[in-house]
């Protein structure tokens, strides 16, 4: 059996630092493996979250070799015996314990996205919606909340103050599977991603996409169609002048 | 001793666990304008509920008109082998449905039928096809919706919080005490009514598709307060869990594969399943290729048996492994890149392909699975009432796979999803009723807090003691290799001596370090609960003697029709595990006559 040396970040608060492990890999193993291996042998209070350990939870986000991954999903055939192996917590977000972080941060913010409001309902009480209408919104909803692509954001990754005012990739996601989906009647979305969630920070260098496990095309299925929204609905000149006219338009939830 | 420090919250309702059951029961309890506390383990929105893949039972009658609740209901008690509570069994065919359309108003999105309806897929067991799903990822799409719904509900969510005990005070339930994992630091819920929706016990078998939480927390929380359990001998092993890399054992290959056409082959490439046909099924069962290929398409055609209860399908791997006809890796084949355009499989199934492609390097779309039998729910659990959820114990209601009754010996997939919704959504009800209707003060009793505080941190006072993941390890060796798909009763015998050993050892467990954010200590406190779910599944094994759904003896090894009117009832007694044996409810004639109409 092949044997890795795992450098893991260790502490907690305000002082941690890499320690290194040897561990032993058997065929197939992930690095989540070789993490619940120290655990079992050489640090039980080695603090890492965890659930399904079959990439279905979004729950072991961590960065390996520096690059935002699942631990559940990184083969330990990706690497080689010779090098040694970081294993960091997502640094994104405010740091707990070892490869645990506060990710409070992505649950105030999807508190604050308006939620669906459905119209009616067909006289049978059901609704008709074609597979073609929803299959760019069921891209979004294979989201896990892994929250990579928030981790990976440089809106946020460098700028504490901005989090104030950016919901980030993972909530761009959630607001356009909203604004396309067929049953919501809400006409305030572009005025949310616009003025609450900060959508114009993004500079769509697409880092959220590279990193995302579920493959969901964030910056050119979401983002992008959301800024488009956002344009036509306050930078239109012909829009502009109707408003001025008529007015906002107001929507409460 | 001093007194512990600790924070106290109130509410009308507390709500234990926030995957389907909880999450629904803690917003139909809102909705009842009840003060809710949501308790959960992990972050909110990654419970077990998130890996269901198939998809949700519910005779909707998109796809099949024929389909109606009777046919859902009778199906459901026919795959617990007639051992469920019928009510339960009754207003889940019922009510499940209206609880899909429900989701569905809450933005979820179902693949759709050519007429733009909820799509409907086969599934083990039912005769129509009947899941409304999500690709293979149903319950992530479920849990979303719920979760996103309940977030605007005033719901408060306690997460990353393990409850170790409830508080009662007399006969009735008034809380509970736990843990924040975060901080280490002790935490009482004072609530007139406690909803369990913990989910189940696969953490105590080593091969199993269950995450680190499924430690029976729930299960033995009740069973400590002074509820019952039943059914505790009933625990399904799904039959295709990965087999291949060992990393990788157990985790969930979804029924979906054999309801979208694949199928079991052994190592000669033979079909098996066509010799695994019992008496039971016979009747509705194709007992041949052509028949079973035409099924899909046309329903007068008799179910293929490659979609037998999965009972059945998982004895039937089990003994073509044991006869050699096995799998490089001793599993069998399933093979659906032979049966169907990989574009299909890719658009059908496509967490499997993707799971597969990165886990074990196979294109399931050229090549076939491997797959084995994995540890994947437990029908036993919290004796309850069929309509409002309530317990044994006043106060105290149980929904989801924590509670029992309502699948038998043996349950149907999808019948899962529907049940944490149609139960969930009760518990939630009644929960908060109970809470309105009750008049006069709850007392939290310091004494009981004080104890189950002291009990939370002597893993840090001893010294010497074991390391809890050894005994974690040994405890799942044990379960897998003596209470597994095949008992006997000299094995089970074997298993509670060993139980024993590991509870002395237990009790000596030592956790490192200290208690913010601490897994090691986690674990050892977890291991009480696990042994005690262990201890009741083998106690109730070795008491019912006969085979039946998810429990097989090969000293026992025939269906016995005076077992068929009796369920395996388990109390703690004085600090022991009392076994019972007590009569199913009677089921009313008009629902008997669904059982005699069709053979």
């Amino acid at each position: 059996m092949p044997t890795f040396t795992m450098q893991v970040f260790r502490g907690e608060g305000r002082t941690g630092g890499f320690k290194e492990y040897k561990v032993e890999a058997d065929t197939g193993m992930v690095v989540l493996d070789l993490i619940h291996r120290i655990q079992a042998t050489q640090a039980q209070d080695l603090a890492v979250r965890w659930n399904c350990k079959a990439g279905k939870c979004g729950s072991c986000s961590a960065e390996i070799n520096g690059k935002p991954r699942l631990m559940c999903m990184t083969r330990m055939d990706l690497f080689s015996e010779a090098e040694p192996i970081t294993v960091a917590p997502i640094r994104a977000f405010p740091w707990i314990r070892d490869l645990v972080t506060d990710v409070s941060y992505n649950y105030e913010k999807a508190r604050q996205l308006p939620p669906l409001r459905v119209k009616s309902p067909e006289a049978d009480g059901t609704y008709r919606m074609m597979q073609e209408d929803i299959d760019r919104i069921q891209e979004f909803h294979k989201c896990i909340e892994c929250f990579l692509c928030q981790d990976v954001c440089h809106v946020i990754r460098d700028h504490e103050e901005n989090k104030k005012i950016f919901a980030g990739p993972r909530f761009f996601i959630k607001a356009a599977g909203l604004d396309m989906h067929p049953l919501d009647t809400r006409t305030d979305r572009a005025q949310f991603v616009r003025e609450q969630a900060g959508v114009g920070l993004c500079n769509i260098t697409k880092c959220c996409t590279e990193v995302c496990p579920e493959h969901i095309h964030i910056t050119d299925n979401a983002i992008i169609p959301l800024k488009e929204r956002v344009a036509d609905e306050f930078f239109d000149p012909v829009v502009w002048l109707l408003r001025k006219f008529r007015g906002r338009r107001q929507d409460r939830a | 001793m001093a007194s512990h420090d600790y924070e106290t919250h109130d509410h009308d309702v507390i709500v234990i666990g926030a995957g389907g059951a909880g999450l629904r029961a803690a917003i139909e309890a809102a909705a009842s304008g009840v003060s809710v506390g949501l308790v959960c383990k992990s972050l909110l929105g990654k419970a077990h509920t998130v890996m269901a893949e198939g998809g949700i039972a519910a005779a909707l009658g998109n796809v099949w008109k024929e389909d109606n609740w009777q046919v859902h209901f009778r199906d459901t008690m026919r795959g617990g082998k007639m051992l469920n509570n019928w009510r339960m069994a009754q207003l889940h065919a019922q009510e499940a449905p209206e609880r899909v359309l429900e989701l569905e108003r809450w933005g979820a999105l179902f693949d759709r039928t050519k007429d733009g309806r909820i799509l409907q897929r086969d599934f083990g067991g039912h005769r129509y096809a009947r899941l409304a799903h999500v690709g293979d990822r149903t319950g992530l799409e479920m849990i979303r919706t719920l979760q996103y719904h309940g977030i605007h509900q005033g719901i408060d969510v306690y997460m990353e919080c393990t409850i170790t005990r409830l508080l009662k005070d007399g006969d009735r339930v008034s809380g509970a005490v736990g843990y924040w994992r975060e901080s280490g630091k002790v935490v009482v819920f004072r609530a007139k009514a406690v909803v369990l929706a913990t989910g189940g016990i696969g953490k105590a078998w080593k091969i199993t598709s269950n995450s680190w939480e499924y430690t029976g927390d729930g299960h033995s929380l009740a069973l400590w307060a002074g509820a019952d359990l039943i059914d505790m001998e009933f625990v399904q092993f799904h039959p295709t869990g990965m087999v291949w890399p060992p990393s990788v054992r157990g985790i969930l290959v979804t029924e979906g594969v054999r309801g979208d056409g694949g199928t079991l082959k052994n190592s000669e490439g033979k079909r098996f399943m066509f010799n695994y046909i019992p008496d039971f099924f016979k009747g509705e069962t194709a007992d041949n290729e052509a028949e079973a290929d035409r099924w899909y398409e046309d329903k007068t055609a008799r179910r293929t048996p490659d979609l037998l209860p999965r009972d059945e399908v998982a004895r039937a791997i089990n003994a073509e492994v044991k006869a050699g006809r096995g799998s490089p890796h001793g599993g069998v084949f399933l093979d659906i890149c032979t049966r169907r355009p990989a574009d299909y499989i890719r658009k059908r199934l496509p967490s499997m392909y993707h799971q597969f492609k990165e886990l074990a390097g196979v294109d399931i779309t050229k090549e076939p699975m491997e797959v084995g039998p994995t540890c994947h729910y437990v029908m036993g659990g919290v004796r309850v009432d069929a309509d409002t959820t309530q317990s044994t114990v006043p106060g105290l209601f149980a929904a989801g796979e924590v509670a029992g009754g309502m699948h038998g010996s043996n349950r149907l997939g999808g019948n899962s999803l529907s049940d944490l919704l149609v139960f969930g959504r009760r518990a939630g009800l009644h929960a908060a009723l109970y809470a309105k209707n009750f008049a006069g003060a709850l007392t939290v009793d310091a004494g009981q807090v004080e104890q189950a505080a002291r009990q939370m941190l002597a893993p840090f006072e001893r010294t010497g003691g074991e390391n809890p993941y050894a005994i974690q390890s040994d405890l799942q060796e044990t379960m897998q290799a003596l209470v597994g798909i095949i008992r006997n009763e000299a094995e089970l015998k074997e298993a509670l001596k060993r139980l024993e050993q590991l509870k002395e050892r237990a009790h000596k467990v030592r956790a490192d370090g200290h208690r913010q954010y601490n897994p090691g200590w986690h674990t050892a406190l977890d291991l009480e609960s696990l042994l005690t779910v262990a201890e009741c599944s083998a106690v109730a094994a070795l008491e019912r003697k006969e085979s039946r759904g998810g429990h097989t003896r090969d000293d026992h090894p025939y269906t016995d029709d005076t077992w068929g009117k009796v369920n395996v009832v388990l109390r703690l007694r004085d600090g022991r595990v009392q076994v019972s044996r007590e009569p199913l409810l009677e089921m009313p004639a008009d629902l008997k006559a669904l059982f005699q109409e069709r053979k």
